[in-house]
């Protein structure tokens, strides 16, 4: 039997259709259980290729002969290995190019909506990661958002759509993943935007971010007006895009809140959190369209790939959005904190431009899932 | 300590996963039970994946020392030590040589496991004499001294207490079991376990 290679971007497919598939994933147990690839028609089996070296004959009876069968492993040299044994035993399988790593790094883009220009704007889907991104394009130009450090996905997409980038923001300083906007920024000539609280310690030259800019992307203005919105760190700002979208960075996600204790100070951050989303963001209109900078569960994922909902139903669905003691609320979040990211500290410090790490070692940091949220 | 002796160094620098565990599983067969693998690689992962393999295979993972773009990995066999039965009549168990050693710090602890194994994991101020070479280093060891004997079950310490007992020492005490189960405190040379 032949083995077949499958791409991320053929599993991404797999997703948002809720196909089935049947995961072999040969990386150690501990890694299996830290982060795994999730689809809702997806089943695991998790034995380390270590222990297969002697031969995959004990295990054949736990791998169904009905169904696509993945191997898995974390840059897949060692899926290769497995599948090809398999392959051998007669069995037909795939092994996933690039491992876990490539589909670390994997960004599929999907297209959100129109603006009402004729631009449009396009989230891109970490899916491994959890990770969403923008691009908004409107008139040969195009403005970038919480982007990855995965730059030339970007930049080669903007290309194709015959746009030039003219500003990129970052609606915080990220603790979870590094950022590419300077990078972006960098290549394009393009106007780097920071919040300026979360930037005192950055050592580049950016644009500070002020709650009431507004920033006009293409001749027919395509605003993104900035809305300070503190609580997962003090200066995380949101955008409203075109009067329709409201991009929410980490504060405030489909199915969760942001956490405030990535910089370390839960208990002070706790009551900005709750003033933006229990004042500030009651006072926008509830047609607004979140979109928001992670999604926790794949069961965020609309049809269509995107992590989109109106704010009116957040208000009415999103748990964190409806504790009206403030007491609970402050309990809720400072006592209920899930791990915290992996590498956090010196993630923040690359993005502040700290520390200067090669991509391999950027790599090693934004392994695993990502946890910025509190539900 | 700069060098960690090993009775096998194996050389996986420069290859990806698999081979570096395809490899240590292959050099692990040529070793006898009880003896120390090196296993240098330049896979991150390689870490992992060699700690969690010797659990699952019962070998014991002693620790990694990264030294650059290298990690040394280090692996002892595994043996059937833990069978043997105990001969030594005097031992005392962990806890209350914790105890001891609390009330006292001046006693004498002789570890008796392979150097690579102490060295990523002894309690402070015990003396490092491995088994094998106790016959030899007989001299550096006081015999009106009590000696409390450890190893990582009991099982080496019960042979060597035996040993030292034979050549004239008067106050030997094994220690059961031994650093397998030790909850007090320990010191590693710089490295990451």
């Amino acid at each position: 039997m032949a083995v077949n290679i499958i791409t991320a971007k053929d599993i991404t497919q797999r997703v948002f259709n809720k196909q089935e598939l049947f995961i072999l994933d040969v990386r150690n147990q501990d890694a299996f259980q830290d982060w795994k690839i999730e689809g809702q028609q997806f089943e695991h089996l998790n034995i380390p290729y270590f222990d297969l070296l002697d031969g995959v004959e004990e295990i054949l009876d736990q791998i169904p002969s009905n169904k696509e069968v993945l191997v898995v492993c974390a840059k897949e040299g060692s899926s290769i290995m497995v599948a090809e044994m398999l392959s051998d035993a007669g069995r037909e399988v795939s092994y996933l190019q690039g491992g876990m790593k490539a589909w670390s790094e994997y960004l599929e883009p999907v297209k959100v909506g129109e603006l009402k220009d004729g631009g449009a704007i396009y989230q891109f889907v970490r899916i491994g990661k959890g990770c969403l991104s923008y691009m908004v394009v409107s008139n040969g130009e195009a403005a970038i958002i919480d982007s990855t450090r995965m730059t030339e996905v970007y930049t080669t997409f903007a290309a194709s759509i015959g746009a030039k980038i003219t500003n990129v923001f970052d609606t915080h300083l990220h603790a979870d993943h590094i950022s590419g906007g300077r990078m972006i920024a960098e290549k394009t000539n393009a106007m780097y935007w920071l919040p300026p609280k979360d930037a005192k310690e950055v050592t580049f030259e950016y644009q500070p971010l002020e709650d009431g800019n507004s920033v006009t992307v293409g001749n027919t203005k395509i605003n993104i007006d900035a809305l300070y919105s503190p609580g997962h760190t003090i200066g995380s700002t949101s955008f409203v895009v075109d009067e329709k979208y409201l991009l929410s960075g980490d504060i405030l996600f489909i199915d969760s809140i942001g956490r405030p204790d990535l910089a370390g100070l839960a208990e002070d951050w706790v009551g900005d959190l709750r003033e933006t989303l229990y004042t500030r963001y009651r006072e926008l209109s509830e047609e607004l369209i979140v979109l928001p900078a992670h999604f926790m569960i794949i069961e965020e994922l609309n049809d269509d790939g995107s992590v989109a909902k109106k704010l009116g139903t957040l208000f009415a669905e999103n748990h964190g959005l409806n504790i009206a003691d403030e007491e609970e609320f402050r309990n809720m979040v400072t006592g209920n904190l899930p791990p915290q990211p992996n590498a956090y500290q010196e993630i923040r410090e690359t993005n502040m431009g700290k520390i200067t790490t090669d991509e391999e070692q950027q790599r090693e940091m934004e392994i695993g899932p990502n946890r910025c949220a509190v539900r | 300590m700069d060098i960690i002796k090993s009775n096998v160094t194996l050389d996986a620098k420069g290859l990806a996963c698999p081979m570096p565990i395809v490899k240590t599983k292959k050099a692990m067969t040529q070793l006898e039970g009880g003896q120390v693998l090196e296993v240098q690689a330049t896979d991150k992962g390689s870490k992992a994946d060699i700690k969690a393999w010797a659990e699952s295979t019962g070998h014991q993972y002693l620790g990694t020392i990264e030294e650059g773009e290298i990690l040394k990995h280090y692996l002892r066999k595994t043996s059937d030590e833990e069978a043997a039965e105990k001969k030594h009549p005097h031992f005392i168990n962990n806890d209350d040589l914790q105890a001891k050693l609390t009330s006292n710090g001046n006693i004498v602890v002789l570890d008796v496991r392979e150097e690579a194994e102490y060295a990523f994991n002894h309690i402070p101020n015990s003396i490092s004499i491995p088994l094998g070479e106790l016959d030899r280093r007989l001299h550096e060891l006081n015999k009106e001294d009590e000696i409390f004997v450890i190893c990582r079950t009991g099982s080496r310490s019960d042979f060597a207490s035996q040993k030292l007992t034979a050549n004239g020492f008067t106050k030997v005490v094994n220690v059961m079991p031994g650093m397998s189960k030790w909850s007090g405190d320990t010191v590693s040379m710089n490295c990451n376990i």
